[in-house]
């Protein structure tokens, strides 16, 4: 396969383009000459921001393919699955109760919390008549819908609006070296995913296919779900939400390759990675020097993305 | 050899299967059949351990489907197949190796697949998608599968669901090779008593959750015993050295 390749060098030039920009003042010429303050821009923020923005948009593309396979749904992802709020209660939770708990810690609440929710997510699909595939992100963003308004019940409550609203909206303008490097977590925990990528799409083929087969269903999706779980809480806490990335970018690939997770998943996390960063440039770019944060542009871009996958999936069941 | 002792299943306070002993033997096609709700997709589902059973012990060439792994020896394709993913034939298919290679395929499994895709003649097809195919070209795909899987038991339930009459026969002249030439023991639930007599070695009559009649399809062929089993008048017409239950 020659796209791999291709696909890879295409993520690492957007990756050059990212170390590039900013608001820093240094032309291209003068980065690369490599001064003190050039090095220090690039170490220090440069390539911690765009090493966030890969790591982000591979993992959370990866977390998305394994929801849609878990819930057998096109339209799950961690932000419309209630797992992106639940993560918010639960970095909210631990603010609240232990500030001053060590960085692990916060995050395995906050992936607790994600889970919790994700189950409570699924518990629901059980419970409710799907007539059609689109009720599942209808249950979704409903039940995301409240979990997020008690987290900004409490934070009002408690004067923790700003911090809420940093987990909720992506952005990768505060990511500086030592501030990100939980990321990497994300990535290890996606890879060690893929070591199970043949069990998630059997999975994805329903429980009695993948029982026949001698594959334990509920240990599959519980597995899975845990993945997500601290894929997500790990990104929101360092990022942010970045809404739709777990949808399009997994959609797009099955639209051309399918579904068979151990062939498509290297090109699910190079398009995510490849998303994320186009959209945090474009961010960056748009109003120079001032920065729109890549939920909003991701946001932007993605509902209409959305839409027209909707429409044309919907073109295509009827 | 299926053994099914005092097997039952219950929801909550519904019994679907009610204490059904049967022993089925290696080798031949069985059908199950009976009016809906009789329990035979249950019945057929706890042989193969997608359901477990309320009570009773099944056990497949001696050996407890409960306690064993046993997707090496025994394979079941259910009615459902309702499917999102966006697998290629060749894709799904190759997942019947699963149990044996646990993905990774070796040269063997590659003969495998081949073979089973050559067998129900999907050649032409291994490269669609599943979502792209029609009903009856789907359904043989995952016949393939199952007989990738390459299994001694296959348990097959309601295969003909959603087929028009000349996909329905080739796909019991399809079981009905897979029975001769691969000498696999074959159960399937059928609905229309006529396919049954015409492809099955035996017969398996459920009603309530019971096991009513069983035997070879001459036994069940007879307006007495079909009364029992679906609770109508049906007449049997001997036409030729066939047998036609004429229920309309």
């Amino acid at each position: 396969m020659r796209l791999l390749p291709i696909s890879a060098l295409f993520v690492l030039a957007l990756a050059a383009t990212s170390l590039l920009i900013g608001a820093g003042g240094l032309s291209p010429a003068e980065l690369l000459a490599g001064g003190d303050e050039g090095r220090l821009l690039l170490l220090a923020s440069r390539l911690p921001r765009t090493f966030a923005l890969i790591l982000t948009g591979a993992s959370m593309a990866v977390a998305g393919m394994i929801m849609q396979l878990i819930a057998r749904n096109r339209f799950a992802e961690p932000s419309t699955a209630g797992t992106v709020e639940s993560a918010g209660l639960g970095m909210l939770t631990v603010t609240l109760l232990a500030p001053g708990a060590p960085v692990l810690l916060r995050m395995l609440v906050a992936s607790a919390f994600a889970l919790a929710g994700t189950c409570l997510f699924l518990a629901l699909l059980r419970r409710v008549p799907l007539r059609s595939p689109l009720v599942v992100p209808l249950v979704g963003l409903i039940l995301g819908g409240v979990i997020s308004a008690i987290s900004s019940f409490i934070a009002y409550r408690y004067d923790l609006l700003q911090s809420l609203g940093a987990w909720t909206t992506g952005d990768f303008s505060a990511v500086l070296r030592g501030r990100y490097e939980m990321l990497w977590l994300a990535l290890a925990l996606t890879g060690l995913a893929c070591v199970a990528a043949n069990r998630f799409t059997a999975a994805g083929m329903g429980r009695d296919f993948a029982t026949n087969l001698g594959i334990d269903y509920r240990r599959v999706v519980a597995f899975g779900l845990s993945i997500v779980a601290m894929v997500t809480a790990l990104v929101v806490a360092t990022i942010g939400m970045i809404p739709f990335l777990g949808l399009i970018v997994p959609n797009i690939v099955s639209l051309i390759m399918g579904d068979n997770m151990r062939r498509s998943v290297p090109y699910v996390a190079l398009f995510g990675a490849a998303f994320v960063l186009a959209c945090d440039i474009l961010g960056r770019v748009l109003r120079y020097p001032f920065e729109i944060p890549v939920g909003t542009v991701m946001g932007v871009l993605g509902s209409g993305i959305f839409l027209f996958l909707l429409l044309r999936r919907g073109a295509r069941a009827g | 050899m299926i053994e099914i002792s005092g097997v039952s299943k219950r929801y909550d306070e519904t019994v679907v299967v009610d204490d059904v002993s049967i022993t089925l033997p290696r080798a031949g096609i069985t059908a199950v059949v009976g009016p809906n709700g009789a329990g035979k997709s249950t019945l057929l589902t706890m042989i193969g351990r997608l359901v477990s059973a309320s009570a009773g012990r099944i056990a497949v060439d001696g050996l407890d489907v409960a306690t064993t792994p046993g997707a090496r020896r025994l394979s079941i394709l259910r009615q459902d197949n309702h499917i999102v993913s966006r697998l290629t034939v060749r894709d799904l298919v190759a997942f019947g190796r699963y149990p044996s290679s646990k993905g990774r395929l070796t040269r063997d499994d590659a003969a495998h697949i081949e073979r089973a895709l050559a067998y129900l003649g999907l050649e032409a097809l291994a490269e669609r998608f599943l979502d792209e195919l029609s009903g009856g070209q789907r359904q043989r795909a995952h016949v393939a599968t199952v007989l990738c899987q390459d299994t001694d038991y296959v348990l097959l339930d309601e295969p003909l669901n959603n087929l028009d009459m000349k996909h329905a026969r080739d796909m019991m002249r399809l079981v009905r090779r897979m029975a001769d030439e691969l000498g696999k023991t074959i159960v399937i639930v059928l609905h229309d008593i006529n396919v049954a007599a015409t492809y099955a070695d035996r017969i398996v009559a459920m009603r309530d959750g019971r096991i009513v009649r069983s035997g070879p399809p001459e036994a069940i062929m007879t307006s007495q015993a079909l009364a029992a089993i679906y609770d109508m008048e049906i007449e049997v017409a001997r036409i030729g050295d066939r047998m036609l239950a004429i229920p309309y």
